[in-house]
């Protein structure tokens, strides 16, 4: 008998162990804070654990912010050319959309951030 | 002047230890061959042996057969108290421990694939600890945690079913541990 029952427990505890250390070191880079500034100013910062919208006036116009559990986007912007809506859903520690026409930015913080600080 | 002669006896158990101890190391020599993607990720093949030991002889001859694998190897390799040693020890002694408590688990259900895969946990488990305590403190580890687990788990597995292979044919294992006769 190459395999008892209880080898059997221990593999699947082993691939469990596997599975639980791959979740957790991981997924440490996932965002659960958002911040919003507004010309360099943090205007909000908000949990990313329920679905809101948010409104912030630039100077061009009114920039809308929609978060969802785990991820936020820039949902609406009056920038020209669009960038920080294409940017599309951020969810890990660190990412950035920035609204520099309107002068809004949204940044995702979380349990680790990947660096200190960014310059753009 | 007198001749003084000091002489230390040696026992069939002591020839035993040796000879499967050499045989650790030279597992160890060959498998430093095989090239690894990351540094720590081993097929471990000298467990092998420190397992059936364990299971034939004993857990203090499996400390013994460890033990010297762990020194004789690092001077072979010329690594001798260099980090990639005391990383080595680290995880043959967490290794060690586990076998010390994991050798009373009920074998009607715990075979050779149990204790290997317990193991090499240990072995990964205590240089992993070592190296991020002392040598990569901060979280630069933690990324690699999972890959460490994975090859644990895959290797410890392996060297469990060559051991339990290997007690299955008992002319080979019974060859092996015949009694040295002294020349």
């Amino acid at each position: 008998m190459l395999l008892r029952a209880g080898d059997v427990g221990v593999l699947f505890a082993g691939a469990g162990l596997v599975v639980a250390l791959t979740l957790y070191a991981w997924s440490g880079g996932r965002g659960d804070r958002v911040v919003i500034r507004a010309a360099g100013q943090v205007v909000k910062t908000a949990s990313l654990s329920q679905p809101q919208t948010f409104s912030v006036d630039g100077p061009l116009g009114t920039t809308q912010i929609e978060i969802e559990p785990g991820r936020a986007r820039v949902a609406r912007d009056p920038s020209p050319r669009q960038l920080c809506v294409k940017q599309g859903w951020l969810t890990q520690s660190g990412q950035a959309a920035l609204c520099l026409p309107n002068q809004v930015s949204l940044e995702i913080r979380g349990r680790t951030t990947a660096y200190d600080t960014l310059g753009y | 002047m007198t001749h003084s002669v000091i002489e230390l006896p040696v026992n069939a158990d002591d020839r035993r230890i040796a000879r499967l101890a050499a045989l650790a190391i030279g597992l160890t020599l060959a498998e430093a061959a095989i090239p690894s993607p990351l540094p720590g990720v081993k097929p471990g093949f000298a467990n092998i042996v420190v397992l059936l030991v364990l299971l034939q002889h004993g857990w203090r001859a499996a400390v013994w057969v460890s033990g010297l694998r762990v020194l004789a190897g690092a001077l072979l390799f010329g690594t001798l108290f260099a980090p990639g040693f005391w990383l080595s020890a680290a995880g043959a002694v967490v290794s060690l421990v586990v076998l010390a408590l994991a050798r009373h688990l009920p074998s009607r259900h715990f075979g050779p694939v149990s204790l290997s895969v317990l193991a090499a946990f240990g072995h990964i488990g205590g240089q992993v600890a070592l190296a991020g305590l002392w040598l990569l403190p901060g979280t630069a580890l933690l990324k690699l945690l999972p890959v460490f687990a994975a090859a644990a788990l895959i290797f410890g597995a392996v060297n469990g079913v060559i051991v339990a292979r290997m007690l299955a044919a008992p002319a080979s294992v019974g060859r092996q541990s015949a009694p040295c006769t002294p020349p």
